[in-house]
């Protein structure tokens, strides 16, 4: 089950023709693929088109109704793979997942998905993780629809032109044969607005109806000599047809008047950033109304060369608006100017940084520095010619405010194990530590700072290859259950048993793929009614060969962590050693659980909640727990003692009695001032009258000790 | 250069481009930032305006920073463009739902005096960095909140956290309530209730802490940092004669120089709580001896200083110290306050202790545990009989008792091992302090500080000696400098900034080069 739940707004996917749809951009999208009765949907999570899956396998329900088949992808290859399913049938299928990565996963079946063409309207959602709130290396999507000729949607983001761009994607895709790449950044999938809905449609040929009558064209098939004629029809035939398409139906906006001297060339995406920067430069009103010439691209790939040469067209200069690198439209229509004989400059990247996200001011130094150079009367007054250099002084608090990490969520289940491995590296000395992708990769942040390299999703194990014969001291890789499926059991770990690669590899498994919000994968221990769930990843392990397998189902047991990895590190057994670290997402039980608990207690049944605290006179403020912990309900308190200096540690309400304190405080010999009160709700008659006699006797013993001494009353 | 038509202008400035407002939310990862902007985005459109949110799913921020950005004007056909993240110098309403967000605000350029209102909560979230300074790492807030008066057009600073958690409620409700006290926006406090009401969990709490944080705005309640508690009256009690005693010692410290007196009686208080009276008059002739090495033009601030230091020195942190502590009737009454113990429920405690066998050899009379310390072989057998994780139940008599009992031994500490090396220990600084104080008095009063070093437990506790010894260590290349003072008082500051004393080593290799 995901973390954030959409069953109240799937709701709203049900609404008909002339209703007003309000919501977020993923749901958007999921309104718009039903709408043009998609027959198939599918993908892998990933930021930021997580909840586009949460809220696809949200709403089973409707999607059966329509008769749309869900599958939840091993991957994003997988997930590309699937659109075969268009290539001889009449069908639309849209899957979704993160761009760059998850197009480098999927570009195997993209590239052949290309190559031998497509029947049914074949889109792929790419969820853009550049810029700020992104955690992966920062790339474009853009070289893969160049080098496979698929055609690549950048649509303005906003909810009318989004839900447009699906029906364009679709189409665009039946009228060339071609799959299409529909690109949208972080904020415009949490984009919220309103758009105008139409009924929701069945696709009319359903995936069991292809069962019934199967297909097969010899054409298509990617074997010469096929494959030679399918890769001049994409210049010969698709390209044409999609250009026709995008001329005809006018998928690239112009605004502003038509005889204006400059003029502004900008994806799709960079739409309301470019509005912007006119409107704080009073060259746009609030409703994006500007004299300014704009050439919207909200399609990308290809390029509309004779489109691009008419807006051209009697003007002394054109700003292209492309965010990252490298520049490959600016390349392209410096070349189309070229070849057409013209001189017109072209700014780009020499105004606009050459990578990076084109944030708000990124974007009016831009637009003002190709307005300066090209049109300074535009600009006004004070930006043609500001008497203050630069801005204004303010306050540096560059040394004061903290980098805010991220970190492993209160009492997450994963944070015991690297207590436990930096404690072995204590004894044992520090080790190559191969990351992957997920959750555990806040490891090699503070406090932890283990783990250097992540080579890809699934790939820590492989990613330590060449440390497969050993050493001194072993080498050391970690992989996360979601990564353990979606690739790592294949690549990472029966090539390590191929290689008897001396390796210690731990497959921190939280029953979850965590880190892209809680969605299931095969080892989930959780019922899924529409999935087959519980398949233990030590089968798995042993079914490729792994003979060292260690199974641990409580990772706060840190001493026992401790005594697994020191084993791994140091047995004499040849292979790989494989630790399967097991406890469940602390967020996704919480959620669970926390509600099951209130009915209990309401009910009157006997529940006893753990929470863990700090006698604050046994703390003395050295803060070893803090280096073993980053725990967000863990935190400082400075004491009215004059006599401390430094701050002590406290444990906050939102502790969750996870026990790692006491377990690491423990394992770690830290110190004894850590303490777990379970409060005991609704506790049972003979529980009740034994605790009243320990407190008899506690208090008889207090009273005896305070008779003979002197107490003062603020000390505690 | 061209000759075009110059354009129609259009309206720049916020108040004339269409009323719009551009408000932006630094929040925390896991806060709750969600909740409020939907609360801002239905009051904005239930109430006649276009309005649009962003944020960035919180999978990959968890506990990172996190911005939520929401833009509103009033809807009269059409649809505004709006922008998607914040600008510098473009923002007129900026939350901050935590202090140094407030301050990360600042920094990024959002809040500029033109034009922005900063709603900030001044409690601390503290970033990892912060907790694992074994010093002290915590960020400046002062520093936040003057930057901020600085750049901000108005600042309103409250402890929203608390404001809610005093409700029964989360930080977004007390957050929302103080944008409504504000009047920022153009919507009436009913329009703020309605769409808390509208988001239908939790309402009751939520408007609690919404009217609280309006009205502490209305009032003019502008709250900076924490405010002062009031230490509680520390009236003693005991038998009689132990009061008395008490008392002639309480004489002996209104004859110490003023400015040493409170932090003697601080001093006093600890030593005499962790042994007897008799212990608080040693401690006092330590202090008495200084006093003489002391004088008014220093303002007495070594014999000030030792106070502090010799006190924490004094009550070192030893078992019988520890079982005290955990068996005395206000710890439960602490906790039990802590953990919001109602009637009728009942409350079990486990304490997590790991001794070793230099703990339990310390608390051995000191003949005995010296002979086990001298043999590593006796004092391996010793450790592993003791050595292992304990987990003691004080709710129950029994584990309760074991602990009691120990503490019990208080009145044989003064012969353990422990105590014998403790006072060693104090003396041999008093030592030091007493040899440096007639050349270089300052550098005495940073000898006295060095103590500081020293706290933990167990290993940390052992690097925290050898730090000390480290630091100290230096003094002989120090001596008849004239900043050897201020030398001494970096090494110091250098020891607390990480646990392995890599500065320490940076700051020692440093004065070693000046030989």
């Amino acid at each position: 089950m995901a973390e954030r739940s959409f069953k109240a707004e799937v709701a709203h996917l049900r609404m008909g023709a002339g209703e007003t749809f309000t919501g977020e951009g993923i749901l958007a999208i999921t309104k718009a693929l039903l709408e043009c009765g998609v027959g198939y949907v599918g993908g892998y999570q990933g930021a930021p088109i997580s909840h586009l899956m949460d809220v696809l396998s949200d709403a089973q329900d409707l999607l059966g109704e329509l008769d749309v088949r869900f599958e939840a992808n091993a991957s994003e290859s997988a997930a590309a793979a699937m659109l075969a399913a268009s290539v001889h049938y009449p069908i639309r299928g849209a899957v979704t997942f993160k761009g760059p990565v998850g197009m480098n996963v999927a570009s195997d079946a993209l590239a052949n998905l290309s190559s031998t063409g497509v029947t049914g309207g074949a889109l792929v959602i790419v969820g853009e993780d550049y810029g700020e709130g992104s955690s992966i290396m920062q790339e474009r999507s853009y070289a893969f629809a160049m080098k496979s000729q698929l055609w690549l949607l950048d649509p303005r983001p906003n909810l009318p032109t989004i839900v447009k761009a699906v029906r364009w994607g679709f189409e665009m895709s039946e009228a060339s044969h071609t799959p299409v790449l529909m690109q949208l950044r972080i904020r415009a999938c949490h984009v919220t607005g309103s758009f105008v809905a139409s009924d929701n449609v069945s696709p009319p040929m359903p995936v069991h109806a292809a069962l019934s009558a199967p297909k097969r064209d010899p054409g298509r098939i990617i074997l010469p000599p096929n494959s030679y004629r399918q890769e001049a029809s994409k210049y010969t035939e698709r390209r044409p047809a999609v250009l026709n398409y995008i001329r005809e139906n006018g998928l690239n906006e112009e605004f502003g008047a038509k005889d204006g001297k400059v003029g502004i060339v900008l994806q799709g995406g960079m739409y309301n950033g470019v509005i912007r920067a006119l409107q704080r430069l009073g060259l746009a009103d609030l409703y994006g109304n500007t004299d300014l010439p704009l050439w919207v691209l909200n399609v990308t790939y290809p390029l509309d060369d004779d489109a691009f040469l008419a807006f051209a067209e009697g003007k002394d200069a054109v700003l292209i608006v492309e965010e990252g690198h490298p520049d490959y439209i600016e390349q392209a229509f410096r070349s189309t100017l070229h070849k057409a004989g013209r001189t017109m400059p072209i700014s780009g990247k020499d105004v606009l940084p050459m990578t990076g996200e084109y944030t708000g001011q990124v974007m009016l130094e831009g637009v003002t520095g190709f307005l300066r150079a090209h049109a300074p009367e535009l600009l006004p007054a004070d930006r043609r010619s500001p008497n203050t250099l630069g801005p204004v002084e303010m306050p540096d608090l560059s040394e004061v405010v903290p980098i805010r990490y991220p970190g492993f969520c209160t009492g997450c289940p994963e944070r015991p194990f690297f207590a436990a491995l930096k404690l072995v590296e204590q004894e044992l000395g520090m080790h190559q530590v191969a990351s992957d992708i997920g959750c555990h990769h806040f490891s090699s942040l503070p406090p932890f700072r283990i783990g250097g390299t992540t080579m890809g999703y699934g790939l820590g194990p492989a990613s330590n290859a060449a440390f497969d014969g050993g050493g001194e001291r072993r080498p050391i890789s970690l992989i996360g259950d979601g990564g353990f499926w979606h690739n790592g059991l294949s690549s990472s770990i029966s090539n390590a048993v191929f290689n008897k690669s001396d390796g210690v590899i731990v497959v921190v498994d939280n029953f979850y793929s965590a880190a892209t919000g809680g969605q299931d994968i095969p080892s989930s221990r959780a019922l899924n009614v529409s999935k087959k769930t519980k398949n233990p990843i030590t089968k798995a392990l042993k079914g490729v060969g792994v003979t060292w397998v260690r199974q641990i189902d409580r990772t706060y047991d840190v001493p026992k962590m401790k005594a697994l990895l020191h084993e791994a590190l140091t047995t004499g057994h040849v292979g790989p050693k494989v630790i399967v670290a097991s406890s469940e997402c602390m967020l996704n039980r919480e959620r669970r659980e926390k509600p099951l608990r209130r009915v209990a207690i309401d009910n009157g049944r006997r529940v006893a909640v753990p929470r863990f605290g700090v006698d604050e006179d046994i703390c003395t403020g050295d803060h070893a727990c803090m280096r073993l912990s980053g725990c967000p309900s863990l935190s400082l308190k400075t004491l009215d003692d004059p006599l401390r200096d430094d701050p002590v540690a406290t444990i906050d309400e939102t502790c969750v009695g996870c026990g790692n304190c006491g377990e690491v405080a423990d394992a770690a010999i830290l110190c004894p001032s850590f303490y777990q009160a379970d409060i005991v709700h609704n506790p049972r008659p003979l529980e009740r009258w034994l605790a009243g006699i320990s407190a008899q006797i506690i208090a008889h013993l207090q009273r005896r000790r305070d008779a003979a001494r002197l107490t003062f009353g603020g000390q505690v | 250069m061209n000759d075009a038509a110059p354009l129609r202008a259009r309206p720049a400035e916020p108040a004339q481009q269409g009323g719009l407002i551009k408000l932006a939310v630094m929040a925390v990862g896991g806060q709750g930032g969600g909740v409020l902007t939907g609360w801002i985005e239905r009051l904005a459109r239930d109430h006649g305006f276009a309005s649009q949110a962003t944020s960035v799913a919180g999978v990959a921020q968890r506990t990172g920073a996190t911005i939520y950005y929401i833009e509103m004007a009033p809807s009269e056909g059409g649809a505004p463009v709006f922008a998607l993240a914040p600008a510098p110098g473009d923002v007129d309403i900026l939350i901050a739902s935590e202090l140094m967000e407030a301050g990360r605000g600042i920094q990024r350029g959002f809040v500029t005096p033109d034009r922005t209102l900063l709603i900030g909560s001044t409690h601390r979230a503290l970033v990892v960095t912060e907790k694992t300074v074994p010093g002290d790492g915590t960020a400046d807030r002062d520093a936040v909140i003057v930057a901020a008066r600085e750049a901000a057009r108005d600042t309103v600073f409250l402890d929203m956290e608390r404001l809610a958690k005093d409700a029964g409620s989360v930080i977004s409700a007390s957050l929302f309530g103080a944008l409504a006290g504000t009047r920022a926006l153009p919507f009436d406090d009913n329009a703020f209730e309605d769409a808390i009401r509208a988001g239908g969990r939790g309402v009751e709490a939520s408007l609690q802490a919404f009217r609280k944080a309006v009205s502490a705005v209305r009032d003019g309640e502008d709250v900076v940092g924490e405010t002062a508690r009031i230490v509680a009256d520390t009236g003693v009690q005991g038998p009689p004669d132990l009061v008395g005693e008490w008392e002639a010692l309480m004489a002996r410290v209104a004859a110490l120089p003023a400015s040493v007196r409170v932090m003697a009686e601080a001093g006093m208080r600890k030593v005499v709580d962790f042994q007897d009276t008799a212990y608080g008059g040693e401690y006092l002739d330590h202090l008495g001896d200084l006093t003489r090495l002391d004088d008014e033009t220093h303002d007495w601030e070594l014999t000030r200083e030792a106070a502090k230091y010799l006190s924490n020195a004094m009550a070192y942190d030893d078992v019988i110290g520890v079982a005290d502590k955990k068996t005395r009737a206000a710890r439960l009454v602490r906790i039990a306050g802590e953990m919001a113990q109602s009637d009728g429920q009942l409350m079990r405690l486990t304490e997590y202790m790991h001794p070793r066998g230099e703990e339990i050899a310390g608390l051995l009379p000191w003949r005995i545990g010296s002979w086990i310390v001298r043999g590593p072989g006796r004092l391996r057998v010793l450790d592993r009989v003791v050595n292992r994780g304990r987990r003691v139940r004080t709710d129950r008599a029994s584990g309760f008792v074991t602990l009691w009992m120990l503490a019990g031994l208080r009145r044989w500490r003064r012969g353990t091992l422990r105590h014998a090396d403790e006072m060693a220990h104090v003396a041999a600084w008093l030592d030091l302090v007493r040899a440096s104080v007639a050349d270089d008095y300052d550098l005495a009063v940073e000898v006295v500080r060095a103590r500081r070093l020293i706290k933990g437990y167990s290993d940390t506790h052992a690097r925290g000696l050898s730090k000390y010894d480290r630091v100290l260590g230096a003094l002989a290349m120090l001596k008849g400098r004239d900043d050897a003072a201020d030398w001494l008082r970096r090494l110091r500051e250098a020891a607390l900034k990480d646990e392995d004393g890599e500065a320490l080593d940076g700051a020692l290799a440093t004065i070693g080069s000046f030989a």
